[in-house]
């Protein structure tokens, strides 16, 4: 039985790990290679680096430490934040990364994700989608979460789906960094609709979060980050948490 | 030592990394000639497997490669394309098994393609190549098109579907999962291959 992926996210800015709260307030935790064979050590069944440098020095120094993850770990890595081109595309994953998560490109010109899925294949293009809850329906955000787009995420989700995005990385923006849980009813509403893996990111706090984004939002795989960086909780704790509670992990 | 086949599809950076980690001595060619010098082979593959094919029919080397005499590794697109054909794209392939890859079907079953993430491989405890791996371990996978069961399954993965997860011909092995990708378990299947293999 394919089992539900535990994925923690680094945030990475000029080289280091950071961890912002509602998209801002960043904070400093650690060296990313460190942190990603220490994950990795711990049961993460994959990891996600998104680079947040605003500079052209900060891309190639991310650059270099995509190569260094990827010479450390032997357990596949997403990377995104800025990928734009199809250049970024394969630069990422000629430096060993697996995936690239491509967001504000894809929806600035969405025929960029065509692109990306024909020359790499899909399995490793994955759309990161940032969504505000507006009522009863989703909006999509864009620009680091800074500009809305008006476009609804179920229909932006199905979108992407059809040309050819192997995996959806879908944060609640409302509960980013919050603690207070995955939006379930958020996460129920895509995976029940689109036929591709999808990940859910935005507030686990703890345990039982992650739980619910699996059996009541029907996630794959779910995304995390500040429970692991200030060890709330460790992987492995979580992954027998999960076992214990009848869902399929890796242990 | 151990070739990587390059022929511009496949994660050979990462073959390569587990390679170091395990410091296994190998190169990395598209030329037949050096590959020849390899005492072990290892093929890799991702993508698509149309664009696969036409790398390898412009490296020239489908005729090198169904005819090899040393132990030789295909890894996921890598084994798929030892097959006859595939629907993907309605491709032919090397034609060195018979069989052709097939896509998960997602409609009636609700399954998500693709197939990403860690399953579990059953297999035939006594083979090298799973010597000191449990039956039932697991292995990343990420793909959209499965090898069938056949005649030459030596390890099965359930998703949707049982289908082959590695198999056996003679010289010719073939993994559908990323042993490059998956942790300590992949790091032994990779270490089996070079030396029991």
């Amino acid at each position: 039985m394919l089992t539900k992926r535990i994925i923690p996210c680094l945030d990475v800015k000029d080289g280091r790990t950071v961890k912002g709260t509602n998209f801002l307030q960043l904070r400093d935790a650690g060296d990313p290679v460190e942190l990603a064979a220490r994950y990795s050590d711990e049961g993460a069944d994959e990891l996600v680096f998104l680079d947040i440098s605003a500079t052209l020095e900060g891309r190639k120094t991310f650059l270099q430490m995509v190569e260094r993850v990827a010479a450390a770990i032997q357990i596949p890595f997403t990377v995104g934040g800025g990928i734009s081109s199809i250049n970024d595309v394969k630069n990422a994953l000629d430096a060993g990364a697996d995936k690239v998560s491509v967001n504000s490109a894809a929806i600035a010109r969405p025929s960029f994700v065509d692109e990306a899925s024909s020359c790499v294949g899909s399995q490793s293009v994955v759309v990161a989608i940032d969504v505000k809850r507006a009522k009863n329906t989703w909006t999509v955000w864009t620009k680091a979460g800074t500009e809305s787009t008006g476009l609804d995420a179920l229909s932006w989700a199905n979108e992407v789906f059809q040309r050819g995005a192997g995996e959806l990385l879908v944060t609640s923006m409302d509960r980013d960094g919050t603690t207070a849980g995955y939006d379930i009813e958020l996460l129920s509403t895509l995976s029940e609709r689109i036929s591709i893996p999808l990940v859910a990111s935005g507030g686990a706090g703890k345990p039982e979060h992650v739980k619910d984004a699996i059996q009541l939002g029907k996630a794959d795989a779910v995304l995390a980050a500040s429970i692991f960086h200030y060890n709330k909780i460790s992987i492995s704790e979580l992954k027998l948490f999960l076992h214990n509670n009848n869902i399929s992990v890796r242990m | 030592m151990v070739g990587i086949i390059d022929y511009g599809a496949g994660n050979i950076r990462s073959v390569s990394n587990a390679l170091n980690r395990l410091n296994v001595r190998h190169f990395i060619s598209s030329d037949y000639h050096e590959l020849d010098k390899a005492d072990k082979l290892i093929f890799p593959g991702v993508g698509e497997a149309r664009s696969a094919m036409e790398a390898l029919i412009k490296s020239g080397l489908t005729d090198w490669l169904i005819q090899i005499r040393v132990p030789f590794l295909g890894i996921c697109l890598g084994m798929q394309l030892l097959l006859e054909r595939t629907t993907e794209r309605n491709t032919e392939c090397l034609g060195l098994l018979a069989g052709e890859s097939k896509r998960f079907g997602n409609e009636q079953t609700g399954l998500k393609v693709p197939h990403m993430g860690w399953n579990q491989v059953r297999h035939d405890s006594k083979m090298p190549l799973f010597k000191c791996i449990a039956d039932g371990e697991n292995f990343y996978f990420v793909h959209s098109y499965y090898v069938p069961l056949t005649s030459e399954t030596i390890g099965t993965t359930e998703y949707g579907v049982q289908f082959t997860s590695a198999l056996k011909n003679e010289n010719y092995y073939g993994v559908q999962f990323h042993p490059e990708k998956s942790g300590p378990t992949g790091l032994q299947l990779l270490r089996n291959f070079v030396e029991l293999c």
